[in-house]
């Protein structure tokens, strides 16, 4: 622990910090450009320059090494100079178009000239120009206010794994590029904005439509997958006009996927603002009273047995909490918040959660994937793992379809053949498995959406148990989900009740008139068709799939719309509030169902959303610690049995495509198109 | 003047043959493997006796330098690099080491790589070099052949190869940690010391990086002893060094002479004296486009080594003395150096990268009297911000000549200022 001295103030810092991180640790704030905490020290802006004893230039504080015994000052002339200078110099190219660009109030070039820089320019000639580069529908460049700082390189080198952006050209001409000039290929380039400490990185979506300061800022949840990433949702008035990532090291970081960011034009197209009935084949516009009365009509008519209820990969925990105490108030069993199918065990936690946690990715050292390609299926994840293989001493074996995960993955069958191999013990990864310190696996939804899933599960269990990944201290098994509601809806029972049907059954029931009627709660994703002539209600936020089959729409809340809880994939319980109104008539989910049971005259016991949350606190007292993940107990789950032949394949096959607001979505409608069809990116002859 | 027995590199013109029984005959190749029998302390003793300071510029102690290597692997492999990217302006040394005498150098890469354990030496040639790669090379091959290097070199039993890589013309690339990078096929740009090279050089694996000049003088000093390398020139200064004297001399030349010799002996002893005699210099630039000029006033009295340069407030840098005589536009000829060190910025750092075309287009100016005269000063300004303030030494290369240019001659800046704002005046 070396031991140093910063403005002649003693501290004491842990080894392998750097001067710069010492000196944050004295409460002495260094300006940087270049330096960031996730990247590689590249020390090139030299905005961190500080003075050393026996040295006879200044250091750059950010690639030095913090050493027993060091004197530093922050605080002389000279280095208050030399940060003056190396300020003026960032300046003298930049077109300071402040007011034209969309990183001004928030830039930090601005910040720091107004810490460091002159009130004029003594710089006379002529500025540098620098010509724009297209790198892709997401990302817009401005080219001649580069800084050169290289943070969007080693972004996009070292956490998101794809080696397309360098330097080209020296000295005044050298300029940040593809060379080829190309979309960039990684679902993860939305943060290099955020990490572009000046206005060259910008949000194309977002170009020119909100200055900074005008947006309402509020903490959110997202709900694109099931990663639960922290968000911040910036909103003017009723319109969310961008998201942003928010800093939680135990889930994503200070990262966000590209559907995270990008999807929110979604939230403005195609949206459900109104209660509809279905009068003569049509959808017409109804009021509440209408709307709920006519579902409630039915609902009685038919009884408990008759009705069912499906609830779809976005759905918030409140609505599916007391939609499901309100269908079993009503006698139905016919619950099922597993749209896809997937035999996620009902009662047995720690057989559907992601149980080493994210974070807990970094202190494993093999990896086995079981159908999942967590590129697409959870792009944070992905990063994590990334993270994990950069750290080195870290293999990743896959046992499903082909990938590209950024990082080397051995690739060892195609299906459940090579899997019954390893949890019988006969493929020699079996040994590889048994042999590693900390080993894990990852069962992604293509494994078990499937006929044999709960053999797969089975199998996976078998694996985990007999190669050591379930012990004191240490739980390597994973279950990686796609929808944000999936875990949410298994731990507040979501699930068929005793002889109650799963999602094939309603399926099959409703199709085969045993049932009358089926509750959409925002499912999209199953075969609408099969539904046969059951009386649809499709409660949700977009007229996608679900909406368009339906007999009565009843208009939810978006992600962004509501308060309300969902739990991430490793079991995470996250809240947040609603950061606008939803729109026209739409209602918050749980509000709905509420007022449907006043319609039915089978009120639910809450009145509140405080209320609410306290139910589900007594359905599962995890939710009383939002944040945080509580430890699962192991307990036997999968059925043991006859594995299929069919291939793995991942549930996603468009990363840009998985949920009907996605869908509405221009942006991710552009880069579907762009990225997915034929996988060829776009080039500089391209359109 | 250095007497001819005293001469280390006695092939410096080419008059004899390069090949291999040739230098045999100048007495290279010599005794090698006794020497390597004596061991890796005593090579590094005697290097350190010798005094002999580092030929490519910076002047920095070798035997300190090999010292500083580890003396037991933990399991990475160290190299020697010899950086042959010769590309100071002014400088032209290490060509004609290796065309006319290459066999200094390779022997000189078996004893230095040895010295410090390494397992190989990357030649780092300079691009343009075309028929001196292609010597060294077949000199290389030659070594081989006759198994002075490669598996039991020397019959030592010391396992030792030696590559030639070359460059593509970036002079940043003599920069040893852009040439460690470009040696491993990235964009030549400096790495952030520390970690030093000794510790992590290229591929990762400890590295010391030598001028050409410094290892090929090695086995001379090794075979003719410390103490007589260090009976030439002052204390901390000693041993023979090549100059290059370029300019306005009547017999521009390569000659080796011993350190400390007077500047002005050495350009009439050797160079033919001053174009007009030495009443007609101007100003000397004593080693290489980087180090400030010197005016006539000082190059009078001054000693050519490390020591009385840098009292001077210039350096002794390769040793590349370009004289320049009353005829120079001193302004124009330090802005044409200015644009050569904003061409050659590698543009990593901002002050190198941003600075470097500030100084050059304010000089450009200036030459041309289109400046104000508070310019100089912010002139002089923009240079102490570069100086010091880059990742690598090529800002401070920048910046001195800028820094001379004003410190000596103000005068005459001010007076092309006033002269080109006083015309226009008398005209109207």
């Amino acid at each position: 622990m070396p031991s140093l001295t910063i403005n002649g103030k003693q501290i004491t810092v842990d080894a392998g910090m750097t001067v710069l991180q010492a000196c944050e640790a004295a409460g002495v704030e260094i300006p940087r450009f270049c330096y960031h905490d996730r990247l590689q020290i590249a020390g090139n802006c030299r905005m961190c320059l500080v003075e050393m004893e026996k040295a006879p230039k200044p250091i750059a504080s950010c690639a030095m090494p913090a050493a027993d015994g060091m004197v530093i000052r922050t605080d002389t002339p000279r280095v208050t100079k030399a940060r003056n200078g190396v300020l003026e110099f960032l300046l003298i190219n930049h077109p300071l178009d402040c007011p034209i660009c969309d990183q001004g109030g928030e830039c930090d070039l601005q910040d720091q000239t107004l810490g460091y820089g002159m009130d004029h320019s003594r710089y006379e000639e002529n500025k540098r120009a620098v010509v724009d580069k297209d790198l892709g529908p997401l990302v817009s460049t401005h080219m001649t206010r580069c800084i050169h700082c290289t943070r969007c390189i080693r972004f996009a080198t070292e956490i998101a794994g794809v080696e397309e952006l360098g330097t080209l050209g020296r000295g005044e001409h050298m300029e940040i590029g593809t060379y080829v000039e190309k979309a960039l290929s990684s679902e993860l380039s939305g943060n290099m904005i955020d990490l572009c400490p000046v206005g060259a990185l910008n949000s194309k979506p977002y170009a020119y439509t909100a200055r900074s300061w005008e947006l309402i800022r509020t903490e959110g949840i997202d709900a694109h997958d099931a990663v639960g990433a922290n968000i911040r949702i910036d909103a003017r008035g009723r319109e969310v006009m961008r998201v942003l990532p928010r800093l939680n090291e135990d889930v994503n970081e200070e990262w966000i996927s590209d559907k995270s960011r990008f999807a929110y034009d979604g939230l403005r197209r195609n949206r459900l603002d109104q209660p509809y009935v279905r009068r003569n084949g049509r959808l017409e516009p109804a009021t509440w009273a209408e709307a709920l009365g006519a579902v409630a009509e039915r609902m009685r008519a038919l009884g408990g047995a008759r009705i069912a209820a499906i609830a779809g990969d976005m759905a918030c925990t409140e609505s599916m909490t007391a939609l499901g105490d309100l269908f079993r108030a009503l006698g139905s069993p016919h619950l099922d918040c597993r749209q896809d199918g997937a035999a996620l065990p009902v009662g047995a936690r720690a057989g559907y959660v992601f149980n080493s946690t994210i974070a807990g990715i970094e202190g494993a050292d093999t990896c086995l994937l079981i159908g999942t390609n967590p590129r697409w299926e959870a792009a944070l994840v992905n990063a994590r793992l990334r993270k994990r293989y950069l750290g080195g001493g870290f293999h990743v074996f896959s046992v499903g379809p082909e990938l590209d995960l950024t990082f080397p993955v051995e690739r060892l069958g195609a299906g459940p053949e090579t899997l019954g191999e390893i949890a019988a013990g006969t493929h020699r990864v079996a040994k590889a498995l048994q042999g590693a310190k900390q080993p894990m696996l990852i069962v992604g939804q293509g494994a078990l959406a499937r006929p044999d899933g709960a053999a797969v599960l089975a199998a996976a269990r078998r694996i985990a148990e007999t190669c050591g990944m379930v012990r004191d201290g240490w739980n390597g098994f994973n279950v990686l989900h796609t929808a944000a509601a999936r875990v949410g809806g298994m731990d507040v029972g979501f699930v068929p009740g005793q002889g109650g049907r799963d999602t094939a059954g309603i399926l099959h029931g409703a199709g085969g008139r045993d049932l009358g009627l089926v509750y959409l709660l925002g499912a999209d994703e199953i075969d609408m068709a099969q539904l046969g002539q059951a009386f649809v209600v499709y409660q949700g936020h977009h007229g996608d799939a679900g909406a368009n089959r339906a007999d009565v729409v009843l208009p939810g809340a978006a992600y962004t719309e509501k308060s309300a809880t969902w739990v991430n994939t490793e079991g995470r319980p996250q809240a947040a509030p609603a950061a606008v109104a939803p729109p026209g008539d739409a209602r918050e989910d749980w509000a709905i169902v509420r007022a449907l049971s006043d319609t039915l005259g089978k009120p639910l016991p809450y009145d509140s959303l405080a209320q609410v949350r306290e139910r589900m606190v007594r359905i599962a007292p995890w939710f009383a610690r939002s944040g945080e993940v509580t430890p699962a107990a192991w307990a036997p789950f999968g059925t043991e049995g006859k594995l299929g032949a069919a291939p793995f394949r991942s549930p996603v096959t468009d990363f840009y495509m998985t949920n009907a607001i996605c869908r509405a979505s221009a942006t991710m409608a552009e880069c579907s198109e762009l990225y997915m069809s034929g996988g060829k990116a776009a080039t500089g002859t391209h359109g | 003047m250095l007497a001819d027995k005293d001469r280390i590199f006695t092939n410096l013109y080419g008059d004899q043959d390069w090949r291999l029984a040739a230098a045999r005959a100048r007495g290279d190749w010599d005794g090698t493997k006794a020497i390597i029998e004596k061991g890796q302390d005593w090579i590094i003793d005697e290097m350190k006796k010798s005094g002999l300071r580092g030929r490519g510029g910076a002047g920095f102690p070798t035997g300190l330098k090999w010292s500083f290597m580890p003396k037991k692997s933990d399991g990475r492999p160290s190299y020697l690099v010899v950086n042959a990217d010769e590309g100071e302006p002014g400088t032209c040394k290490d060509r004609d080491m290796m065309r006319h005498d290459p066999h200094k150098l390779i022997e000189g890469c078996l004893l230095a790589g040895f010295a410090m354990r390494a397992v190989a030496a990357y030649i780092y040639i300079r691009g343009e070099l075309i028929r001196e790669e292609q010597t060294l090379q077949a000199a290389i091959n030659e070594a081989y052949a006759a198994g002075l290097i490669g598996k039991n070199a020397c019959g030592s039993g010391y396992d030792f190869d030696v590559f030639v890589h070359r460059g593509a013309g970036a002079y940043i690339c003599g920069e040893e940690t852009a040439l460690i990078e470009s040696l491993e096929g990235k964009k030549g740009q400096p790495r952030l010391k520390p970690p030093f090279p000794a510790a992590t050089g290229v591929w990762g694996c400890p590295t010391t990086i030598n001028n050409v000049e410094t290892i090929a003088v090695a086995p001379t000093i090794l075979r003719r002893g410390a103490s007589w390398f260090a009976s030439f020139g002052r204390p901390n200064n000693t041993g023979t060094k090549v100059f290059c004297i370029a300019g306005h001399v009547n017999t521009p030349c390569n000659v080796e002479e011993a350190m400390g010799i007077p500047m002005r002996e050495l350009i009439e002893t050797h160079a033919g004296g001053v174009r007009g005699g030495w009443d007609n210099l101007l100003a000397v630039i004593p080693g290489g486009s980087s180090t400030p000029l010197l005016p006539r006033s000082i190059c009078d009295t001054v000693l050519m080594d490390f020591d009385a340069l840098r009292d001077v407030k210039s350096g002794l840098g390769t040793a590349a003395v370009i004289v320049m005589d009353k005829s120079t536009d001193i302004i124009r000829a330090i802005g044409r150096l200015a644009k050569f060190y904003m061409h050659e910025s590698c543009g990593q750092c901002t002050p190198c990268r941003e600075g470097t075309g500030w100084m050059w287009r304010v000089l450009e100016r200036m030459a041309r009297g289109q400046a104000r005269l508070e310019e100089i000063d912010l002139l002089l300004d923009v240079a102490n911000q570069v100086d010091g303030h880059t990742i690598c030494a090529l800002g401070d290369a920048a910046a001195w000549p800028v820094q001379g240019l004003i410190r000596h001659f103000r005068g005459e800046i001010e007076d092309r200022i006033r002269k080109a704002h006083v015309a226009p005046s008398r005209a109207a």
